[in-house]
């Protein structure tokens, strides 16, 4: 059988880390690099497969999604949640600044 | 150049719902930072999300109000994205198949022209929470009372053409979403954001120009602004030769400008799959059934209901049947005074005004439908005038009673005694005798305005309390008398 790999280049992984926030050290990238691209080796070969029949699947479990009825559960429990954060003032966490 | 400009507009719609859509933290608004953010909603670890069929139900009915396909089996996506505000690092959104499809609604502009536009598609999501970015000694103070909230996203297709149509979408989709009761559509508070795409291109031209959209507008009027502004930029742009950049930018609305956000440099890359902590959401084409048949009469219908049983024109009854709390009122008053006219009027010039004036919604006027009915009543039944009408409602406003008592300790009655209206009808003729011949002299036209003159006269006479019809056949009968002297 024939495998056409897949190209994924540095620049991709590099991409791909910095959406993910995945530090991945300089040296490391053209190993981590090589080491995808035999995973979607792997996925080319099972591209392959004739599925033009098949639905694509959402979930593998043969369920169907249960609904919950509109109704508040859950108390306020912020007490208990924030003295377990970092930092909290006012009653909001407070995280390093974002600027937009 | 001749620019056409084209607009599809997202609508995020806050639902009506009592709890989050995927945890069971209350959603209400206003509450004292992160006291409705349970673990779900914080993404502590091993935390499933659980549907709320409420959050299902309102998107169907919205589905149904806009004849769209309801995807009977859809399917949630992770939307995958960085922000503090977002502590999972995705949003659970729809991606490949929403849970309402193709549908459409029309609007109507001042003209009173009819467009139609198409809705691509609406999906459930959850909301992200809020970021504060002022006064944390340079840290950004997060809330996420917000997260987890249910919001229908709503799709338009690019049928848009100015800042008037996008303007009358928003508000024929406001009167829809709150009518059928789905959503409060409280601007103000966030409960419908809009994001515009806008793009132009030359008059007659097939395709699309390079779009910009702008992000988080979130009031009709600056909607209407931003939309000026940013065919401004974009004209400006390309008649210098220069080309729009696809990207995103934000309204300042205290400024007046759109601006690029660069922060989503790298975004923009959601890289979307299928949320494995939620099975498919499979609905029975039964209870859709169901929900179509206990859905509330649409503003639509509404109005055209208006106009064939009150007789209201078209005008009337689109203010009327717009939002459902005016139209319940309005129907509420019609029922009690028995007159659609009378009540179509008060209820948008004299209720509307007052309102608008006391900055209060209708749920807070001071009179209610019976109280407003009862006074229309006194009209109708002729015991005052219209405009005596007008001090008894201001009192009623001020809150001196109903219009009954208010009448009565005024004394505002109308005179409808003939023998005192005789009275002064004769009084007025007799103080002014200049008038009275130059009536007698005059031709039918001129006739007309100097009677306009002894009505003024004798209806200040009455302080206003005279019947006014009374009042003009009394007139007319004594000013024939004082011409048939000389005939005589």
């Amino acid at each position: 059988m024939v495998v056409n790999r897949m190209t994924v280049h540095q620049d991709d992984i590099e991409k791909l880390a910095e959406l993910a926030r995945l530090r991945i050290a300089p040296e490391a990238v053209a190993e981590v690099t090589d080491r995808i691209a035999t995973i979607l080796g792997l996925v080319d070969q099972l591209q392959s497969v004739d599925t033009a029949a098949v639905e694509p699947m959402a979930n593998p479990l043969d369920a169907v999604q249960r609904l919950r009825s509109d109704a508040v559960t859950e108390d306020n429990r912020r007490e208990a949640f924030q003295a377990i954060a970092p930092a909290v003032e006012n009653g909001l966490y407070l995280v390093p600044k974002v600027i937009d | 150049m001749n620019w056409e400009v084209v607009i599809g507009l997202e609508v995020h719609l806050q639902l009506a719902t009592e709890s989050k859509i995927f945890s069971g933290a209350a959603t209400r608004f206003g509450a004292e930072p992160n006291t409705q953010a349970c673990a779900v909603d914080l993404a502590m670890p091993g935390m499933l999300p659980v549907l709320n069929e409420q959050a299902v139900r309102y998107a169907v009915m919205f589905g149904l109000g806009i004849g769209a396909e309801i995807g009977l089996r859809s399917v949630f996506d992770r939307k995958n994205y960085f922000y503090p505000d977002l502590p999972k690092g995705y949003q659970i959104s729809q991606f490949q198949e929403p849970i309402v499809g193709r549908g459409h609604f029309d609007i109507q502009l001042e003209d009173g022209s009819v467009r139609r536009i198409g809705i691509t598609r609406a999906h459930l999501e959850e909301d992200a929470g809020k970021s504060l970015h002022e006064d944390f000694h340079n840290q950004t103070g997060i809330d996420l009372n917000r997260a987890g909230t249910p919001l229908l996203e709503i799709v338009s297709e690019p049928d848009l053409r100015s800042a008037e149509e996008a303007v009358a979408y928003l508000k024929t989709l406001h009167s829809l979403v709150t009518s059928l009761g789905i959503s409060d559509g409280n601007m103000a508070e966030g409960s419908m954001r809009c994001d515009i795409n806008l793009s132009l291109r030359p008059a007659g031209s097939e395709t699309l120009g390079t779009r910009a959209e702008i992000k988080n507008v979130n009031s009709f009027r600056f909607v209407e602004k931003a939309i000026h502004h940013e065919i401004e930029r974009q004209a400006d742009i390309l008649e210098a030769g220069g080309q729009v950049v696809q990207e995103t930018r934000l309204y300042d609305a205290e400024r007046d400008e759109t601006r690029s956000m660069r922060s989503k440099e790298v975004a923009n890359d959601y890289r979307y799959f299928p949320e494995p902590d939620l099975l498919p959401v499979v609905i029975e084409q039964s209870w859709v059934d169901s929900i179509r048949a206990s859905l509330p009469e649409l503003p639509a219908a509404k109005r055209e209901r208006f106009i064939a049983d009150y007789g209201l024109s078209a005008y009337d009854a689109t203010v009327l049947a717009a939002e459902r709390p005016l139209a319940d009122f309005y129907e509420a008053v019609v029922k009690h005074c028995g007159d659609a006219k009378i009540a179509a009027n008060w209820v948008q010039v004299e209720l509307l005004g007052q309102l608008n004036r006391s900055d209060l919604t209708l749920n807070e006027s001071p009179v209610d439908a019976q109280a407003l009915a009862a006074l229309l009543q006194r009209i109708l039944d002729g015991s005052i005038s219209g405009k005596i009408g007008k001090q008894v409602f201001e009192a009623m406003w001020a809150g001196e009673g109903d219009a009954d008592s208010i009448i009565e300790a005024r004394g505002l009655r109308q005179v409808s005694d003939s023998g005192a209206l005789e009275a002064m009808v004769s009084e007025v003729i007799r103080a002014n005798p200049e008038q009275v011949a130059q009536y007698l002299a005059a031709d039918e036209n001129r006739r007309k305005k100097l009677s306009g003159f002894f009505v003024g006269q004798i209806m200040k006479l009455s302080k206003g309390q005279a019947n006014p019809q009374m009042v003009n056949d009394l007139l007319n009968q004594q000013l024939a008398d004082a011409g048939g002297h000389g005939d005589t």
